[in-house]
């Protein structure tokens, strides 16, 4: 058990270590930043200076070692916009991004597994077919369009809620609710084909056999079972939730990560954008942790091995 | 239902080759005086910020989307299935290797990729083909390789290594032919995929240049006209959704034809 656990998050790190490193030849494949940064009737004598004081003017392989041992201490170097060292750029853009997440994660669950265990239960039913329907149509439209429909209704004609900023609950419902609208449907469509499957095994029907409810038999037993395969696919999915976290943030203006990545691009602030592509996939790695380890919680039979 | 989406598919494709001969006005026809006009006669869906009309946009549009979701699966599909049929026949450190590749792949969020690739080196139709192309491999890759690897105990392919057949003759005679159905499955998913994708980076205004018609910076443009002017943002939208659903009911249909396992039909 436990050297397991130290195999993956050792294979964790390796996959990190890829991700600086394309990171970093990205970076280091595009334009010069010396050049963007400064005016374009700056003499040479400035770019030799500013390029020095960047740490740029060393040769290409020791900058990469100094970018390698600074990432475990979270020293990503300078922002070139902000003028402050990255993780703290980054770190200030946290609290809104984690507050729409988890917005957008209870949504998911709260629509997602009822919706979900209905259609299972109704199977090839029209309640079945309106949900799949929904589910369908939910994976199908581009977040940013679900984001801009939602501000048109809301926002614009009956100006409930306010169409852009961070602030009070009021601003955090639009976006949660278009964040969470394709998980939704991942969730959704995954829980009820799972379901579908555990519904017609043995130990489902010795439950309702032997006399319990049909509300205890699936929320007991059958949910707990089906769960598994769903955590997988939300580990796999959780890929595409950040890229529509990027593009809700900037449909909303929501002063988060994503946002801060686009706008770090449109700049072409490069300690930046290796600071947020490495949280993104840190993130991602972490997530994808934490599905390993809660099979054994959510079902003991699995032991990793 | 997918025949609905086949005939959408159609028409979209039709749509894209025929656009000048259907386009009532030239997409990037400028005219000051009859700007953000709401959808009627002379502009079936009205006009944008610059009163170019919203429906020719839309309908040059429909090429981009089309052209890019389309190239972007297949080059998808060709690095996916020769990496997958490569490992999965292989076996040993090449399977190993382009597993982890995989694995690395798909920690990096294919949007933040595709940005940070296209924000650094540059934009353009052909970038945005190639990124999104080469970030889609993954899935077919695995797919093909779980196939490949049943596939390899089979008679006919035992028979072809026992006569002498080498490994190439092997993968492209015996193995290609018998994954080409889930290539096709997943690559007709992958176009919806690829076409939001498209979508999303010119949303975010770093995809296809600006002087390109596309759906997404139809899109953006329209979001800073929302109080005023709703067409301007709502028919692309509309127009995106519709295709990737129809691409989507189309993929399901195939998946259901081509795998006789799965009788459930939308797992």
């Amino acid at each position: 058990m436990i050297p397991t656990i130290i195999r993956r998050i050792l294979s964790a790190i390796v996959v990190l270590f890829c991700v600086a490193t394309v990171a970093f030849v990205l970076v280091r494949l595009s334009g010069d930043p010396v050049k963007l940064m400064l005016p374009p009737d700056a003499t040479a004598q400035q770019e030799t200076t500013l390029r020095a004081s960047l740490g740029l003017d060393r040769p290409l392989w020791t900058q990469y070692l100094d970018y390698l041992a600074g990432l475990p201490r979270l020293r990503f170097g300078d922002s070139l916009v902000y003028g402050q060292p990255v993780a703290e750029v980054l770190l200030a853009r946290v609290p809104a991004t984690a507050e729409l997440a988890a917005a957008a994660l209870a949504l998911t669950l709260l629509i997602a597994v009822p919706a979900g265990t209905f259609a299972a239960l109704h199977r090839g039913r029209a309640g079945d077919s309106g949900v799949m329907g929904a589910v369908l149509i939910g994976q199908s439209t581009p977040v940013f369009w679900i984001g801009i429909l939602l501000i048109l209704v809301f926002a614009v004609r009956l100006q409930w809620l306010p169409a852009s900023g961070y602030g009070g609950l009021d601003h955090l419902v639009l976006p949660a609710v278009t964040l969470a609208l394709y998980s939704v449907a991942v969730v959704a469509r995954l829980l009820r084909s799972s379901l579908i499957d555990v519904l017609g095994s043995d130990y489902i029907r010795t439950a309702t056999a032997k006399g319990l409810r049909t509300r205890t038999v699936v929320g007991v037993h059958a949910l707990r079972n089906a769960a598994l395969p769903v955590v997988t696919v939300v580990g796999l999915e959780i890929g595409s939730l950040l890229g529509g976290a990027i593009l809700t943030e900037q449909v909303f203006s929501w002063p988060g990560i994503g946002r801060l990545t686009v706008e770090a691009i449109q700049n072409r602030d490069f300690p930046l954008v290796q600071g947020t592509v490495l949280f993104f996939a840190a993130i991602f790695v972490l997530v994808n942790l934490l599905v390993d380890l809660s099979y054994t919680v959510l079902d003991p039979r699995v032991r990793l091995t | 239902m997918s025949r609905a989406a086949l005939v959408t598919l159609i028409l979209l494709v039709l749509a894209a080759l025929c656009a000048p001969l259907i386009a009532p006005h030239e997409p990037n026809l400028q005219n000051l005086l009859t700007r953000l006009q709401p959808p009627g006669a002379g502009h079936p869906l009205g006009t944008d910020q610059l009163g170019r009309d919203v429906l020719s946009r839309l309908i040059y549009g429909t090429r981009i989307s089309l052209l890019v979701g389309v190239s972007a699966a297949v080059l998808a599909g060709v690095i996916g299935g020769i990496a997958g049929i490569v490992a999965g026949f292989l076996g040993g450190w090449v399977d190993r290797i382009l597993m982890r590749l995989a694995d690395i792949q798909l920690a990096f969020p294919a949007l933040l990729l595709s940005l940070a690739v296209i924000g650094f080196v540059g934009s353009g139709l052909w970038l945005v083909i190639l990124v999104l192309g080469f970030t889609g491999w993954v899935s077919y890759a695995r797919v093909v390789r779980s196939e490949v690897l049943s596939l390899r105990t089979r008679g006919f392919v035992l028979a072809a290594i026992a006569i002498g057949a080498s490994g190439p003759a092997i993968m492209r005679r015996h193995l290609l032919p018998n994954v080409m159905a889930p290539l096709a499955t997943i690559g007709t998913l992958h176009v919806g995929t690829a076409i939001v994708a498209e979508a999303s980076l010119s949303y975010l205004g770093i995809g296809v240049p600006k002087q390109t018609v596309t759906w997404g910076s139809m899109l953006a443009d329209g979001q800073l006209y929302l109080g005023t002017a709703w067409w301007v943002a709502v028919f692309p939208g509309l127009a995106l959704a519709i295709t990737v659903l129809a691409v989507n009911v189309l993929g399901d249909a195939l998946r259901d034809v081509t795998d006789p396992r799965r009788t459930d039909g939308r797992s």
